[in-house]
Parts: C-alpha cells; structure tokens; sequence
C-alpha cells in the first residue's frame, strides 16, 4: 500500500491558519504514507498534474487530497486519479477548510486538529476497494409540476427541445399568479396579453400533455426512471364533453361560493370557469357551495347543458405516468390579511391585499376594470399603498424580502392615476428595491409623472373613521408622524411559500428552508439544480421571484433537463448499499426502513429469502445499514470496516 | 442643523453599555419608524423614538442622555409591541434614564422627582400612597399645589384615601428595594 496525500495552501485560505507543512510532515510519518507534500492549489491545473506525476514517480496506488469541501473538489480529484490510472474510489478528501481553517483562529489547535483529520483520510483510503459504476437507460419524458408562468417556460423549452411534457397544474386553470395581473412592470404591457399566447402553445403543442385540476399523488423511482402517480381531481363536469360555453355558470343559482381565482374579491358561481382566457376553458363545480351537494337537489345545470357534461358522481381519477425527470415549479402564496390585525386585516372591506387590488383593476376582474372599493362601490380618491406588509418582519417570522412589492405597489400607483385622474396616491415605505434593469426610472416615474407621494417610514394603525380609513404611520425623514384619511389602503402583503410546499419535497426528496421554500443545490453556482439529481427548480417555489426571473429559471431548468437526456444511458452512483448473502438471515428490516423502496426480497435457489438492493434505486444514505441486526448489508464506501478504521485512527493516536 | 463630527463623537462604550445593560441590540433597528408611528406622546419629544434608536447606533450619548424624550416616555410599550425587530423599545428608555440619572444629566427635573415620589411611597408602603405621593412630590418638585384642584374631586368618588393603606408582606417589598441597593454598592 502506497499512499500519496496532498495538502492545500489554497492561497491564505487554509494556510492562514493551519500549519500546512507542519501537516504534511506529521503525516509522512504514518506507515504506508509513501509521499506527503503541500500545494498552492492543489485544483489548479499544475496542482492536478502535480498527482498524476507523483502517482508515476512514487508508485502510488492510494491519494488523499486534504482541502476543501469534497461538495466542491470530490469529482475533479477522482478524476484525476482515474486518469492516472488508479480507480477513482481509491481517492479521499479530508476537509481541512470549511470545518477547520474557515472556522478557528488558533493556528496550533487548527494544525493539530487538521492532522487529525487527514490521519484519518489516509485510515479510510487504505480500507477502500475499487468500485465501478453501471450504466441504465433513462426515460426521455419530463415531468413539470406546476403550471405558471415558469411551469409554462420550462414546459415550452422541453417541447421545443422534443421531450414528451407532463405538465400538472393544481387549479383548474394554467396561467398561475400572472394570469391575474392587470399589468406588468416595468413596462405596463398587458399581462394576459403576453401570457395568453403562451398559455395556448401550451394546450396546442401536440408534445404537452396538460393535467389540469390535479395534483402529484405519489412518487417513485429514481433520475431516468420516475413513476408518478396524478391524481385528477373531480371537477363533476366531463371535460371531453364540455364546451367552455358558460351556460351553466350563467344559471346556476348559486351565487356566493368563494372566488380563488379573484382572490375572494367578490364572490363566484357554484359552478364557474375561472376568467376568459383559462385553459383549458372548462366549468368546475364547486361541491361545498353547489346546491346538488349541499341541499341535494338543484340540477339547474344538468338540465342547461347543452353537450351534457355535468356528472354529479364523478371520483376523483389516479393515472399513472413514467418520466425520467421532474421541474417542481409550484410557486408561492401571499400573506393572509388577518395575520395583521394592526392594519384591520380582514376586519374592514376597504383594506385589501395587492392581488386583490390588482383584480380591480383588470377588465376581467369582478368590477371590470372599475375601481371600487369593496364597502360600498364607491369610487376612492385616496389610496393609501403600505409596502412591507409582514415582511422583513421578525417578530412575525417572516425575516426576508418578498422581492416583487415594491415594484407593483409604483405600478399600482401609476394605474391608479391613469384610472382615476383626480385620485392621490401615497406609499408607505421602508426602502424602495428596485435593482433590475429600467427599474428605478419606473419607481421615480411613479414619483415625478404621476405624483405619487412617497412617504418613507411604517404604518403603525388602520382605523375607520366614517367612510374614511384612518391611517396613522411616520414620515422619518420629517422625524415625524402623519396621519392620512384614505378612502381605500392597499397592502403589499408578504410572499409566503406554498401551503403545501413541505409535504411536496418529501415526496421528491428535496429540501426546504425553514420558510418552505425549496433549497437549490448551490446558491451561486447551480441555481436550478436541486440535491436530488434528476429534480429541477424554477420560479418562486424557490424564494419570491418576478416574473423575468421565473422565465429565465424556467428556461435554464428546461436546459438542465435538456442536457441531461442528450445521453441515452446513465451512469450508477456504484456507492450504493449492497448484501452479503451469507449474512442475511432474511429478516427484511431493511426492505421496511428504506424510504426509497430499493430493497426488495429474493429467494435463493436453496429457497432463503433474502434481501436485494436495486442498485439505480439505492441513493446511498444508509438507513438499512445502521438497520441491520448483523451487519449483512453495508453501504459501498462507506462499509462498517472503513468508518471503524477512521474511528481508530482518531482515538488511537 | 449642525454637523456631527462622527469620528470625534460617537461613543463606542455608550453603545456597548447600551447593549449590555438592557440585553437588547441597537443594531438590529433597521429603522423603519413604527415605534415613532404608533408612540402617543410623539407630538412632545425632542427626539422621535425612532432618532433616539438612531443616536444609540451612531453613539451620540450626551445627546440622548440630556433628551427630553427619555422622561417625558411613559413607558406604554407600543414600541416593543410594534417593532418588526423585536427589540425591547421600552426596556431601552428605561436604560437611558437609568443612565441619565447615574450621569447627573436628567433634563425633565420634575419627572425624576416624581419617579422618586413614587418609589419612595412603594418602599414603605408595599403600594402606592397617592397622598403621601402627592404631598412628597409638590413639596420636592416646589409645586405646592399641582393637581390640588382635583382633590375634591376624587375624593368625592372614593378614589384616595387620607391614611396609607399598607399591604402584607410589606417588609419584603421594602427588601427589594434593600438588596437593588446593596448590589448597585457590589457591581457598581
């Protein structure tokens, strides 16, 4: 056994506080060390070289490389080696940066815990055996959950791209949150007018096949080979019948179910298409208002229908579906109204969220483009704007920026003035974020063209006083506090994850932050990639985002996707869990424990059932190991003998 | 309005004892002015509460510490209520007048000396004696006869009474005020 370990200076980032050769000649003491050396960067090309030239002049058969992260360098290195003609497993990383030099100061503690650390990676590389991967096929279909405006972007790249799309939507309707906007920033274009045309390539692509009204049941499987069980909801209306004619929607008697679609401005019909342009543009009914269901007996729109689709028995439908990746697009939600009770949040009508403003606004929305304020109809003349309703608030968890508000609040302002010429609008704010491209100028436009008062400081209270909102806050910048009489406040309410956001990344084995968003693979460096390989983000599932920066991770997703099925098979993580037969007394603790199911029961030819490993399944994480009663089933390179071994040699020397 | 020199005066230590003694963090204000918006006695401070927060971060002590607004707070906690920070508001003032009276820089005289009134009736009494307060108050402060309009008034409603009321366990309230004493003499 030769090993060969090599110590990163990298620049002062290791070496300014850890004594990289008094590492290295610590280490060249340990039997079976055949070289020790350190190196400027060791990632660098020189650095690179440098191993393979040593593997040739000191025989090496083993390499450590003590640096930093393996999350970083791992695969750079085990290429290295590889290419120098040892197997790649035959290579271990010691971190001596994230978790020593980057994290003490104490120069003697660092050198001598680093030591440690690399004694330990030369004990684990001697215990390694050679591993090789396998190759499977992939399945070139591609699952996209979520149909807003990014689901959309990413399902039209991999179309185009010529991937057969499975694209789920929730609602009944694609389109998302920007199918309910009356305008866009910075530019004021129509949002259903650049969106719609979308949303038809996307019902006419004979390679998208839309489920709408329904959800992600279950998820089996692994990168290149998914199985996802869909459930259709039931929507009591069948929709290969159902003509999008409206009929129905227009006799229903039933006139005070809940609006989701407009945000409960004002409320729906039982039985409804949620706003002109849906698709598909099919009736839904809704069975905890409809009188069928909550009175047992109506059947208005049975009788109305003219293609005969209504079917009040309907189930909801589970199909099954095979891919071979997924983009998770859901999305986010807003801040309820009543979780501020400080601004009458849900108490007084003529306080209301952005979203529901936004659909007063639009020619489509509950008021036709009116704006009336929902106490009495009445046209207001004051409209107060509060930005930062919830977020960058601590005290009510809600610590981040919710990115969007600033933006649609000044283009809010800006409507309002073009809607009502003699009306005066004022924002409250904190700081005014407007960092992307024609941004700012939009934000001073709202200002200087269309005299929108500023006022910068918080709002403390919202009361009624007569017809009029009181709206008591403070201008800092005066040292001030100011009272305004607004006949209508708007509050820029905080972006929330979804509801439902957790228990999604349960079922794709993906991670989430403590606000539910979910947790990209690198912050920087693969903003689209998730830790699961083969799932993909984009959008504001991932943090609140516009709608420029959903397109775009809607597009870098798909291309994500894209180059992953250029290949037509896959290589094997060969790191997998694996049985010894000899060992497994066939107890199947391990088949129950693992939350991939990819472990299944075999029986031998002498008719032992023991337990098998389905290799491309396996994400290595090791549960069944640290199951297993008598140690049958061990975890390939990371084997009871191989961690004993670091274990050893961190408390034997 | 005149330039402060911020090199010459801001006063590091007076932020670290800010810090220190209330347990809060003055960096954590990001200053967006709800405590300012939603205090009731606002219209009479010098310093909006949010500019006192202000003056700590940039270590302005002699400033503060010779401000009206730190006495004329009355200590309702809208501040501490409201703030999307979760800092303490309230807490701080109290620090700041702590810090005043230590300092011999108190502005508001007549404050202290009710203050002092107040504490005086509670070490003996175990509660408030309003008269004993009244009197004690109008004979330090030199108002002899501020609120003596409204005697008649309240007396006519039941509301004071003539002799102090005292409490059980007195002696222990009074005990209190002995060992916060003895332990300014031990800590300083």
């Amino acid at each position: 056994m030769r090993v060969g370990v090599f110590i990163c200076h990298c620049g002062n980032n290791i070496a300014g506080t850890v004594d990289v050769k008094a590492v290295a000649e610590a280490i060249r003491k340990i039997p079976g060390v055949a070289y020790a050396t350190t190196y400027m960067y060791t990632c660098s090309e020189p650095g690179q070289d440098e191993i393979k030239q040593a593997i040739k002049d000191h025989n090496l058969n083993r390499i450590v490389v003590a640096a930093c992260s393996p999350r970083m360098h791992e695969l750079t290195f085990r290429k290295t080696v590889e290419k120098a003609g040892l197997n790649r497993y035959y290579f271990e990383m010691a971190n001596i940066r994230e978790h020593i030099s980057w994290i003490g100061e104490d120069k003697e503690a660092n050198t001598k815990k680093a030591i440690d650390v690399v004694k330990m990676a030369v004990a684990k590389v001697m215990q390694d055996r050679p591993l090789y991967s396998s190759s499977f096929r992939i399945n070139k279909r591609v699952l996209v959950i979520g149909g807003g405006v990014a689901g959309m972007q990413a399902a039209l790249d991999c179309a185009d791209g010529g991937l057969e799309v499975v694209l789920v939507e929730k609602s009944p309707s694609i389109g998302g949150m920007m199918s309910r906007l009356d305008k866009t920033f910075p530019t004021i274009d129509c949002s259903i007018c650049i969106l719609g045309p979308k949303m038809v390539d996307v019902a006419q692509h004979d390679k998208i096949k839309l489920y709408a009204y329904s959800e992600i049941d279950e998820i089996k499987g692994y990168v290149g080979n998914y199985q996802i069980k869909i459930r259709k909801k039931a929507t009591y209306v069948d929709w290969t019948k159902c003509t999008g004619c409206g009929a129905c929607m227009e006799k229903c008697p039933s006139r005070n179910a809940y609006d989701y679609f407009n945000f409960g401005v004002a409320p729906t019909k039982a039985i409804n298409i949620p706003f002109p342009q849906a698709i598909p543009k099919k009736a839904k009914i809704d069975p905890n208002y409809c009188r069928h269901f909550t009175k047992g007996k109506c059947g208005v729109c049975a009788k109305i229908c003219p293609t005969k689709a209504i079917n009040y028995e309907m189930q909801d439908e589970i199909v099954t579906e095979e891919v071979g990746a997924i983009i998770v697009a859901t999305g986010y939600s807003l801040l309820d109204l009543e979780k501020l009770p400080e601004y009458g949040g849900g108490r007084y009508p003529d306080v209301i969220s952005g979203i529901q403003y936004e659909r007063l606004l639009n020619a489509s929305g509950p008021t036709a483009g009116h704006i009336l304020r929902p106490s009495d109809h009445i046209e207001p003349k004051t409209i107060v704007f509060v930005s930062c309703a919830g977020s960058r608030d601590k005290s009510i968890g809600i610590p981040y920026c919710s990115n969007f508000c600033c933006m649609y609040i000044a283009k809010q302002a800006i409507l309002t003035k073009d809607h009502i010429p003699d009306s005066q609008s004022y924002v409250f704010y904190m700081d005014i974020r407007s960092p992307g491209k024609g941004y700012d100028e939009f934000t001073r436009r709202a200002q200087e063209d269309y005299g929108v008062k500023y006022i910068r400081g918080r709002v403390s209270r919202i009361y009624p006083k007569g017809k009029k909102m009181v709206v008591k806050g403070v201008d800092t910048l005066l040292g001030s506090q100011v009272e305004i009489e607004a006949d209508l406040v708007v509050l820029g309410t905080a972006v929330l994850s979804n509801p439902d956001a957790a228990h999604l990344a349960e079922k794709l084995h993906i991670s989430y932050d403590t606000f539910g968003f979910y947790v990209e693979s690198h912050p920087k460096l693969r903003p689209v990639e998730t830790n699961t390989s083969g799932v993909f983000l984009a959008g504001a599932c991932q943090g609140p985002k516009d709608i420029p920066a959903s397109v775009g991770q809607g597009s870098a997703a798909a291309s994500k996707v894209l180059a992953l099925f250029s290949k037509d098979m896959l290589e094997s993580d060969p790191a997998v869990a694996k049985v010894d037969i000899n060992k497994c007394i066939g107890c199947l603790k391990c088949v129950r424990t693992c939350p991939f199911q990819a472990i299944k029961d075999k029986e031998l030819r002498d008719g032992r059932i023991v337990a098998d490993v389905i290799e491309t399944v396996c994400a290595g994480c090791g549960v069944c190991t640290s199951t297993c009663p008598c140690g049958a089933i061990q975890l390939q390179h990371f084997t009871d003998n191989q961690l004993l071994a670091e274990v050893n040699a961190l408390c034997l020397a | 309005m005149k330039t402060i020199n911020l090199t010459e005066s801001t006063d590091w230590n007076f932020i670290e004892e800010v810090k220190k003694e209330s347990g809060q963090d003055p960096s954590l204000c990001y200053q967006c002015g709800n405590c300012t918006a939603g205090c009731p006695y606002s219209n009479f401070f010098d310093y909006p509460v949010s500019q006192v927060m202000r003056l700590i971060q940039t270590g302005q002590k002699e400033t503060i510490l010779t401000s009206k607004a730190i006495w004329l707070c009355a200590t309702c906690e809208t501040c501490t209520t409201r703030c999307p920070c979760e800092i303490d508001v309230a807490h701080i003032m109290d620090v700041l007048r702590i810090m005043a009276r230590r300092e011999n820089k108190v502005s508001e005289k007549d404050i202290k000396t009710f203050y002092d009134s107040f504490l005086d009736s509670i070490k003996k009494f175990g509660r408030l004696y309003e008269v004993g307060t009244l009197i004690s108050y109008n004979l330090r402060s030199g108002h002899l006869f501020t609120d003596s309009d409204l005697g008649p008034k309240v007396l006519a409603h039941n509301k004071i009474h003539f002799l102090p009321k005292k409490i059980r366990g007195s002696e222990k309230v009074a005990k209190i005020f002995e060992r916060y004493q003895e332990s300014l003499k031990k800590h300083g």
